[in-house]
């Protein structure tokens, strides 16, 4: 009975972490958890979800387990993948065991789109949007270009070095020389349209939208440190920016 | 013309950016149609009565149907819908230009565009959640006409 029930938070807690750390929302995710333990015949236990830290306890026990949030991103495909879980779980087609094998296995080899699909998806987002905004048709291939490097640069920067921030800060930066050294050598007519373009790839509007959305819905914890986290994420793009205007400002057409 | 590149362009952009959110392969289309009929509704409105909040607004409650529409019929979370297809809507342009003019030694500027991001960012938000009240009031008029 007691290893039971052990499991049963344990396997609360995964799903909990690996909805919260690809980027679901907080009710989402204590639906889910509550609904699990729902399904596992422990009615009325209680989740307490933050940004940072996911707390689990079941109102037939004393004891209440706590889970630690690692890094934040976004990856869809894992909230998907915990809510069928979770819905079969409902369905009684899985067991307790196997929905916590399952899971693990999920947060491990959740398959990814390959580095280059996605470095192209960066670079046609960067270009696509540059038109969208009021662009001019000429910056069309160089934005490609430099969104492109943009993304990749950032992937390259968070697997080497384990330093928050840096790498939005180092894709900013080498964005904006790239578009200042386009501009210059007359390849591309508009510095400020090209830069637009290639920092949306980065930029963490999404994690605005999604911390407001958690303060109006009451889960004011989450919300403020998503919303700072936004916050810095968009300063240290802003300053990769700023220090190429500050260096080369005068240059500028 | 203006509206296939329009269209098309907000199409692209927002399945791009499904690719980038590691979105399931089978709602790629579909999130691609939510941030198209989004970003045709902004470009059209915002032509037509000059205000981007009010544009932002209606394009975000859009959005939210659509993705509330498509989550019933996949069986997917709403999520995965209307993250991507708000990325044609985020202020990226205005936040940029916020940056440029505080570089640039002009905060006056600075913070009038810091200003217009936040109206952004708050109507959009609005939007979203009249989705949800609409949602609600829809479900609660089907449990009235069952009973």
């Amino acid at each position: 009975m007691e290893k039971a029930e052990d499991l049963l938070i344990d396997t609360c807690l995964l799903a909990g972490k690996i909805m919260m750390e690809s980027g679901s929302e907080v009710y989402r995710v204590e639906d889910t958890m509550n609904r699990i333990a729902e399904n596992a015949n422990e009615p009325n236990s209680n989740s307490y979800v933050t940004a940072t830290g996911i707390f689990m306890g079941l109102k037939s026990r004393h004891y209440t387990q706590i889970e630690n949030v690692g890094e934040r991103n976004i990856n869809l495909e894992k909230v998907e993948a915990v809510n069928q879980l979770s819905r079969k779980f409902a369905e009684k087609s899985v067991d307790l065991p196997t929905l916590y094998q399952q899971l693990k296995k999920i947060d491990k080899e959740t398959p990814e789109f390959p580095l280059l699909l996605q470095i192209l998806g960066a670079a046609f987002l960067s270009a696509f949007l540059m038109v969208l905004f009021g662009g001019d048709w000429l910056n069309f291939i160089p934005t490609l270009f430099i969104g492109g490097i943009g993304f990749f640069i950032k992937y390259e920067v968070k697997q080497n070095f384990d330093l928050r921030f840096l790498d939005t800060f180092f894709a900013s930066f080498i964005i904006g020389m790239l578009a200042l050294l386009f501009t210059q050598t007359g390849l591309a007519l508009s510095f400020d349209y090209m830069c637009i373009g290639a920092v949306m790839p980065l930029v963490p509007g999404v994690a605005i939208t999604a911390s407001l959305r958690d303060i109006l819905a009451g889960h004011l914890v989450s919300g403020l440190v998503r919303g700072t986290e936004a916050i810095i994420v968009a300063a240290s793009i802003a300053i990769g920016i700023a220090c190429i205007l500050f260096i080369f400002g005068g240059w500028l057409p | 013309m203006t509206f296939l590149i329009q269209f098309s362009f907000s199409f692209f952009s927002s399945a791009a950016f499904g690719i980038i959110a590691n979105i399931p392969r089978r709602a790629l289309l579909a999130s691609g149609f939510t941030g198209a009929i989004g970003w045709v509704i902004y470009f059209y409105f915002n032509q037509f009565f000059h205000s981007g909040a009010f544009s932002n607004f209606v394009a975000a409650f859009m959005i939210g149907c659509l993705s509330i529409f498509f989550s019933k019929k996949q069986k997917m979370p709403m999520i995965i819908f209307y993250i991507p297809g708000l990325i044609p809507l985020v202020p990226g342009g205005p936040s940029y230009e916020a940056v440029r003019a505080f570089a640039l030694g002009d905060p006056n500027v600075g913070f009038e565009k810091l200003l217009f991001v936040m109206a952004t960012a708050i109507s959009i938000v609005g939007g979203l959640l009249m989705t949800s009240l609409a949602e609600q009031l829809v479900n609660k008029w089907i449990r009235f006409k069952k009973n």
